[in-house]
């Protein structure tokens, strides 16, 4: 019965909010349109595609995914107080979780029960060396096995030896290679985090490879 | 079904108030194979907070957490069994089952998804590689 009253309230707040949305995209989306003489369509907004996070680390009642409606989704602890203090960057979580672990802001457990244990960390570096502009990427591995087991990697997503894997950018924003975690938990593919991983820099020297399409056909 | 009206007004409430788009903490795991379906709210999974104290190590190598949301079909069943987020909201490690609405927070009929992710965020599905043997 509570149930069939609750659903019964969703879709009617659904069927009402819809109205809303389209009241508000019928109005001229702009104050600056108005005192202009033509009228802009709604069509040609400014941003029609940009996503913006509008707020940081948005505590779970104002999120848009917690129920709001939910007692236990007060009681949830919102991201700003636990990450105070904390090294920032600008994307993801906003949090530098491998300065924050390397500077012992952190003390995450390795061993479910046991706070003691240390992980099995190896420092070694892979160099890609990238066909493109962007500087070579670096993988550490001292960082990723700071958090990670080995088998979290090998071999399902990478064979452990070097330059056996065939990596690249599509792969990786599809949500494999690199993307079976970058972009999902840790951090995402964004214009301010691209040298993280390209952090060789590329010799002086260095020009791009000519396609050859256009080097058989200067037709300028 | 002043009741239902009641409900749906303070939904509609919360929905006008709330910022159009969803933007919860980034790697917040919506989970909802079966939770709407069974009358629950999806639960939610926290990545941030649990990160802060266990490594990915701990759940996703030892407990066995496969690398895709929605991904381990977990019920309550296992959970009461000690499996998965069962392992350690056993009063023991942390907290116990029976504060379903910790876990079960999520607006009801949110997908399965793992939230902020650059998949989600791309204007257009990426394009596949020109190269053939990439996967
Ligand atoms: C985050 C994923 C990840 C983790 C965790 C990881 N590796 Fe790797 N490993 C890689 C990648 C990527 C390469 C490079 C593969 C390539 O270049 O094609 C690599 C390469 C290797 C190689 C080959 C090096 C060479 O010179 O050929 C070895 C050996 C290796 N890893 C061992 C380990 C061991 C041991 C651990 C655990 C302590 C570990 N890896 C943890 C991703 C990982
Ligand atoms: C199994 C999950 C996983 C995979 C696969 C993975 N990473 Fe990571 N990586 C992490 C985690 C976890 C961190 C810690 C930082 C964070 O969470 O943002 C990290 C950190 C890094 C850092 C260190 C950033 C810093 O602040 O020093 C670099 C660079 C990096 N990854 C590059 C790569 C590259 C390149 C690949 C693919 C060859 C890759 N990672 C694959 C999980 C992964
Ligand atoms: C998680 C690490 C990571 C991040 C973040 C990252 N890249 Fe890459 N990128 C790689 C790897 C690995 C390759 C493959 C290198 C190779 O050929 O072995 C690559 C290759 C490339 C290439 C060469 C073409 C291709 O697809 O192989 C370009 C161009 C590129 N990246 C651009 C970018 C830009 C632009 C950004 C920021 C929006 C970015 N990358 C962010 C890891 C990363
Ligand atoms: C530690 C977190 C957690 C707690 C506490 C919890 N659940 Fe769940 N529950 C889950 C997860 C995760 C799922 C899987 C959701 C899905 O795939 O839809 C689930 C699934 C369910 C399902 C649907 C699948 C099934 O097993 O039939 C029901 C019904 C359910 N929970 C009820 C409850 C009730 C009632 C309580 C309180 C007594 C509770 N849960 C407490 C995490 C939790
Ligand atoms: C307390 C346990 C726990 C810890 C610690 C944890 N995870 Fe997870 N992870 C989960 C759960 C639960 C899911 C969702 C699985 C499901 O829905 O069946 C998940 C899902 C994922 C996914 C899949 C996302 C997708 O593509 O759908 C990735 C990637 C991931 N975690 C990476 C990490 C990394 C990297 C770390 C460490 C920084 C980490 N996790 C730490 C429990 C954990
Ligand atoms: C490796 C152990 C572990 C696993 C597995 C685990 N949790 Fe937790 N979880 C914890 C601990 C420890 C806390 C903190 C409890 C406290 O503060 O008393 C916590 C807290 C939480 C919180 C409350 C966060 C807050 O804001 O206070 C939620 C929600 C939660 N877990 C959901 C889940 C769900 C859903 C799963 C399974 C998908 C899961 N957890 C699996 C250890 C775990």
């Amino acid at each position: 019965m509570k149930t069939k009253h609750f659903f019964l309230g969703v879709t009617m707040s659904m069927v009402m909010s819809l109205v809303l949305v389209n009241a508000e995209a019928a109005q001229p989306p702009l104050k600056e349109v108005k005192a202009a003489k033509g009228k802009v369509s709604g069509a040609n907004v400014f941003n029609r595609l940009l996503k913006k996070d509008k707020q940081r680390n948005a505590p779970p009642p104002e999120d848009g995914i917690h129920d709001a409606a939910n007692d236990g989704t007060h009681v949830l602890q919102p991201p700003k107080i636990a990450y105070d203090g904390l090294p920032t960057t600008e994307f993801g979580n906003y949090v530098d979780w491998v300065k924050a672990l390397q500077d012992g802001l952190l003390r995450p457990r390795y061993d479910r029960f046991d706070p003691t244990v240390e992980p099995l960390v190896m420092d070694l570096d892979i160099v890609r060396e990238v066909k493109a502009s962007m500087p070579d990427v670096v993988f550490p591995h001292k960082p990723h096995t700071q958090w990670l087991h080995c088998s979290n990697c090998h071999p399902k997503i990478f064979i452990p030896q070097r330059n056996a894997n065939v990596i690249n950018m599509s792969a990786i924003l599809l949500g494999t290679k690199c993307g079976v975690c970058h972009g999902k938990v840790s951090f995402p593919i964004t214009t301010k985090s691209c040298t993280k991983c390209h952090s060789k820099p590329k010799p002086a020297d260095w020009k791009p490879p000519k396609s050859e399409a256009s080097l058989k056909n200067p037709w300028r | 079904m002043y009741k239902s009206a009641l409900i749906g007004l303070l939904s509609m409430l919360a929905v006008v108030m709330l910022p159009q788009d969803a933007q919860a903490e980034y790697a917040d795991v919506v989970i909802n194979n079966y939770a709407d379906a069974a009358g629950m709210r999806p639960a939610v999974f926290p990545h941030w907070y649990h990160r802060i104290r266990f490594r990915c190590k701990v759940c996703h190598a030892d407990l066995g957490f496969k690398f895709k949301a929605g991904g381990n079909k977990i019920t309550m069943a296992k959970i009461i069994d000690g499996k998965f987020c069962g392992a350690c909201h056993n009063g023991e490690i942390s907290w116990s089952v029976e504060n379903c609405g910790m876990c079960h927070s999520g607006v009801p009929g949110t997908p399965t998804q793992i939230h902020g992710s650059t998949v989600q965020r791309l204007v257009a599905p990426t394009y596949k590689s020109l190269d053939k043997k990439a996967k």
